[in-house]
């Protein structure tokens, strides 16, 4: 790419900008933004039930609990905006989640090792799950169902179903302790800290050439092969980020919750349904990382607001399925009529100009925009 | 190298699934003698095949829906509520069965038009749409629901518990739906749009087929099968039970037969054949790890392994050579024109 | 075509199993078997819809106070003085095979009292007087389990049959059919609506837990506090009647209790801690089985609130975070080391001697001066063990249980 070239593009761009709030108002038209406005709302409705969840302190509890959850949407959504599914998302965290009870037990020098191995199996699992997927061509649902059903089944086969026990309490922190002693906050846990890290990785990931790749290799992987784009590659490391980020999580839940083999359990499906809901379309090529974050906030925050209208447990799941289904249809709609030009005023024409060089492929929807 | 390359690419991918059934039987003979069992014996063949007949309804359905290039996530609690619908009303009353029975597959078929409405009018990625269904059927059982209901009378449970010498009547029931499903599929032009629709919808609409039909038929398919297997379960428990779908995990178990069976998990390639051979491997595999007294947890691991090597034969295959319905799709492409995306074969 | 050749070839695989199978017309067992199911109307009376049963709460409540017969030391032989059942025609020479038609392994408890029974049964392999034990798991799956017992049934070659339920209707007319072979059948932990087998071996029950706690809480709490019911799920009669028995007591009492499911995930459990400890005090926390007790505590510790009365189980986890706490706590008892029983009633019954038709084991909870000596005599164990798993004068103790070693 030549640097005239860049500069040009930047100058049309500059000029096809609207001004800041129109563009997010614009933005919140979307299915991605439109999580947004959803978690206001729900975030309001818990407020005016229960005033004290609006408490700084509370509240900042609330994100910290929900940042395992966030950090596996996030980690969904690379998988499925390069068109893949990960299943084993939930097998890796209860793994992660024993191997830190057994490996680190009361032993404070084993954690950094302990923490390192993790990771690695992390990546490991991920580049197996992406390598079947991509030079195997085997379906990523079938590959990833596999990987579900074979981990959770080693793991449990090798500690005879339950673990030893908590890990040492120095690595439990990383989950459950904070900076204590903030103003007006009263702590920050270390989990928002991590969450915060990590979204905006993730959103500075996805402007780089990798994201926009991705997004491309989702949309049209033909395409994208033909533009250069090595898509196996680009997908594998889709799965590694995916299964890295369960990695995560499952290090914030040991801390959270503890060892339990139960720990993780439904994991895949909460990701999944969390990254659609943030206006991620199944099949790859649309959505933005951080509306599958908030997405995961969304689900979250619903099911804490049930608990508060007292609605009983039972009736969650068909809340949730409700909530979903309508979530998902009105982004689809929203997304074709975008495609179909219907809502032509989106775009503003106004502002484009007859010299303008067409958005290169994938990036027209991409993260930059957020 | 090469011949043997040529051999593979001339089987189509249901012979090779005969293939690997057969292979699996042959190690299941091996393995099960070893012991001093016979893998033939009428007990074993009877498990064999009852193993085939829940998951069996329910793959077929399956194995429509992915053909259209949907997917069905809700089939659990559709079998679950099945089984309490036919067990309630009964209610030991042999002069109910046939209302039952018409009342179950009724609200079954009203599921499905349910999943395939959502599917096929608003957009909703398969996935999703089911596994919203099923999330909400699941906490209707769930919130109603609190433990067994209602009762089967004898002559209902006769149909779960009854044989034609080792054959089991339920096994005749679903391998006679799966023959309707493959009239349904090579002599009707419903299922010749099936086909279409589920290759390339883009394709299919503009060659005027109306591509909503094959969408909900499948899917209302899909569920009167998984209702029939919930019939199945309310004969055999001789109770319903709202957890009955849910502890098969048949969801994710069918969508892996009905790949195992060599169909394409992005749709228009498949077979019904293909899926009863996935079928069948499943059940002997399960048997031949029963009679072997493999550890509950190890099972779950050679079943994950078996998934994943044995798409991985046919998968590989088939970017090798495989005549194709509709040519000219690159080798891991998913059609940017689609309104409901499904990922890349 | 090719459609057709597919046919041809899917039939060709298809028929030698078809072949072999049709010349061999034996009626499986399963046709007759339904000599009780149609007449017993407790059976499934209108849905489970609720649990409470007030002739089996006041029977279990007069049990937890019973007397048992037998060596205190050995509670896994205790029983309840009743109905005995005559075993002499079951009276053998020589080593038994054993059938073993199991729901599941799928949580810490099953696992413990699995374990168990393997040492168990390599002692009475080395007595002679069982000469093997086939397993089927059913992987909590109700109609895998018929198939179990019918392939059981069939192909099994069985000596006797050890049952344990997956769930209680369900399971009956498969249980009748292994009666009617004529072999001695052991039912333990969940039971099933027939009395056709030779003995039913379970602790006193659902209630008498339910019973336990809930006059611990309300002893320990005034009307009007609140107590946070954690339940695993829905549906599963001896979890159902923990609750039941409870659910009367606190409204009694004027306890306000609100329960939720949690999958004994104890992310599920701290969540609906912490939303409960923010909308207002809790006092208390029952819990319908120990696993995720740790996470409950944990909740009030993170969230800076006076830690609650609390009942658990006697899991170790919970049983180490009591006295690492020193909250006020009991640890009711669903006795883990009924997975013994079965295979030693088997004994009994291949010699002949009466065993009680419905064997009552002692469900003794943990109270808190009885902590210190439970968690010594399980020192080492993970915390998922049980404390009182029974399996001490067992070989391979304590090794096997504390690697968990499961075959």
């Amino acid at each position: 790419m030549s640097t005239a070239l860049n500069s040009d593009r930047s100058a049309i761009l500059k000029q096809n900008r609207a001004s800041r709030s129109e563009r997010l108002l614009r933005a919140m038209r979307t299915p991605g933004g439109a999580v947004f406005i959803l978690l206001i709302g729900l975030l309001a409705a818990i407020i005016v039930l229960n005033p004290s969840f609006g408490e700084p302190s509370s509240f900042i509890r609330f994100v910290g609990r929900t940042a395992p959850i966030a950090i596996a949407a996030i980690g969904q959504y690379f998988v499925i905006v390069g068109g893949e599914f990960d299943l084993s998302m939930g097998s890796v965290v209860t793994m992660q989640v024993i191997v830190a009870g057994n490996l680190i037990g009361q032993d404070d020098s084993k954690v950094i090792p302990v923490l390192v191995l993790m990771l690695v199996l992390g990546a490991f699992i991920g580049l197996v799950n992406g390598l079947i997927t991509t030079l195997l061509q085997v379906p990523s649902f079938i590959v990833t169902l596999g990987m579900m059903l074979a981990l959770l089944g080693l793991v449990l086969y090798w500690t005879g179903g339950a673990a030893q026990g908590n890990p040492a309490d120095s690595f439990r922190q990383i989950g459950r302790g904070g900076i204590r002693d903030v103003p007006v906050l009263d702590i920050i846990p270390y989990p928002v800290l991590i969450l915060t890290a990590l979204a905006v990785a993730a959103f500075i990931l996805m402007r780089r050439p990798f994201g926009r790749m991705l997004i491309a290799v989702g949309d049209n992987p033909a395409a994208a092969a033909l533009a250069g784009s090595r898509v196996w590659w680009v997908r594998t490391r889709a799965f590694m980020i995916s299964s890295l980020s369960a990695t995560v999580a499952g290090i914030l839940l040991v801390g959270y919750a503890g060892v339990h083999p139960s720990v993780g359990r439904g994991y895949e499906f909460t990701a999944i349904t969390a990254v659609v809901l943030g206006g991620v379309v199944l099949g790859g090529g649309r959505g933005w990382v951080l509306s599958a974050a908030a997405g995961a906030f969304a689900l979250e925050s619903l099911f804490t607001l049930l608990n508060f209208m007292g609605v009983p447990a039972t009736w969650r799941d068909t809340v949730q399925g409700a909530i979903i289904i309508i979530a998902v249809a009105a982004a689809s709609q929203s997304w074709q009529r975008k495609r179909k030009g219907a809502s032509s005023a989106a775009h503003d024409e106004q502002h484009q100009l007859a010299a303008a060089p067409p958005p290169a492929e994938g990036t027209e929807q991409g993260g930059e925009r957020v | 190298m090469t011949r043997r390359a040529g051999f593979f690419q001339r089987l189509s991918s249901t012979q090779i699934v005969y293939l690997v059934a057969l292979a699996t039987l042959i190690l299941g003979v091996v393995l099960v003698n070893s012991i001093g069992r016979s893998f033939f014996s009428p007990g074993n063949i009877s498990s064999i095949l009852t193993g085939t007949s829940v998951l069996g309804f329910i793959a077929i359905g399956q194995t429509l829906v992915i053909l259209a290039g949907s997917l069905d996530l809700s089939v659990p609690y559709v079998t679950s509520l099945a089984s309490l619908i036919a067990a309630g009303v009964m209610a030991n009353n042999p002069n109910n069965i046939l209302s039952a029975v018409l009342l179950t597959l009724g609200t079954a078929a009203v599921i499905g038009l349910a999943n395939g409405l959502i599917v096929a009018r608003l957009n909703v990625h398969g996935f999703i749409a089911t596994l919203g269904v099923g999330l909400i059927i699941s906490g209707y059982l769930a919130t109603n629901f609190k433990g067994s209901f209602g009762q089967t009378p004898l002559e209902f449970r006769l149909v779960g518990a009854t044989g034609i010498g080792p054959v089991p009547i339920s096994t005749i029931i679903m391998l006679a739906c799966a023959g309707l499903a493959m009239l349904l599929l090579h002599r009707t032009r419903v299922g010749h749009h099936l086909y279409a629709v589920g290759g390339d919808i883009a394709v299919a609409r503009t060659s005027g087929i109306r591509v909503d039909v094959p969408v909900i038929t499948a899917h209302v398919i899909c569920s009167v099968l998984a209702g029939m297997a919930g019939l199945l379960l309310a004969s055999r428990l001789g109770v319903g039970s709202p957890t009955v779908g849910s502890q098969g995990g048949y969801d994710l178990l069918s969508i892996a037969a009905v790949v195992l069976g060599g169909t394409l998990l992005s749709g228009g390639k498949g077979t019904i054949t293909g899926t009863l051979g996935g079928v069948l491997i499943f059940a002997m595999l399960d048997n031949i790890m029963s009679v072997m007294q493999v550890n509950p947890f190890l099972k779950d691991v050679v079943r994950g392994v078996v998934i994943v090597a044995a798409v991985a034969v046919y998968a590989r295959r088939r970017i090798v050579s495989r005549p194709e319905r509709f040519p000219a799709k690159g080798s891991t492409e998913t059609p940017a024109a689609r309104p409901v995306p499904v990922e890349g074969p | 075509m090719r459609n057709n050749s597919v046919r041809a070839i899917a039939l060709a695989a298809a028929l030698p199993l078809v072949a072999l199978t049709a010349c061999t017309t034996t009626d499986p067992s399963v046709t007759e078997t339904t000599g009780a199911g149609t007449g017993s109307p407790a059976a499934s009376s209108p849905a489970s819809q609720d649990w409470f049963d007030q002739a089996l709460y006041d029977t279990q409540n007069q049990q937890r106070s019973a007397t048992f017969e037998g060596d205190p030391e050995q509670p896994y032989l205790q029983y309840i003085a009743g109905a005995m059942t005559d075993t002499s025609k079951f009276a053998a020479q020589g080593p038994q095979k054993v059938c073993f038609a199991n729901a599941s392994i799928s949580n810490p408890w099953r696992q413990t009292g699995w374990i168990t029974m393997n040492q168990q049964l390599k002692a009475l392999q080395g007595s002679g007087v069982i000469s093997e034990m086939e397993t089927r798991d059913a992987k909590d799956n109700d109609n895998t389990q018929i198939a179990d017992i019918d392939y059981f049934i069939a192909e099994g070659n069985c000596g006797a049959f050890v049952i344990s339920p997956n769930s209680t209707a369900a399971l009956t007319q498969a249980v009748e059919r292994a009666c009617q072979t004529g072999k001695p059948v052991v039912v333990f932990d969940r039971g099933v609506e027939t009395k056709c087998a030779t003995t039913f071996i379970h602790p006193i029950g659902g209630f008498a837990w339910g019973i336990d706690t809930a006059t611990f809480l309300s002893e320990k709490l005034q009307s009007g506090d609140k107590v946070v019911a954690l339940r695993i799920l829905p549906g599963v009669d001896v979890l159902e009647h923990r609750w039941a028995a409870a659910k009367k007591i606190f409204e009694e009492k004027g306890i306000q209790a609100t329960d939720y499911f949690t999958g004994a995930d104890p992310t599920e459990i701290k969540k609906i801690i912490s939303d409960e400890l923010a909308t207002g005090d809790v006092k208390g926390v029952w819990m319908d089985a120990g696993d995720g007790a740790v996470a409950a505590l944990e909740a009030f510790e993170d969230a800076g609130k006076p830690l609650p009365v609390m009942t658990g189980e006697d899991e170790m986890s919970f049983l180490a975070k009591w006295k690492q706490t020193g909250i006020d706590a009991m640890a009711p008892v669903y006795s883990n080391f009924q997975w013994r029983t079965p295979l030693l009633a088997l004994e009994k019954i291949f010699k002949g001697e009466q065993i009680p038709a419905e064997w009552v084991l002692p469900q003794e909870p943990i109270l808190v001066d009885e902590l210190d000596e439970w968690l010594q005599r399980n020192e080492g164990m993970p915390g998922g063990h049980y404390a009182k798993f029974g399996g001490e004068d067992l070989d391979g103790y304590p090794e096997v249980w504390q690697q968990r070693q499961i075959p």
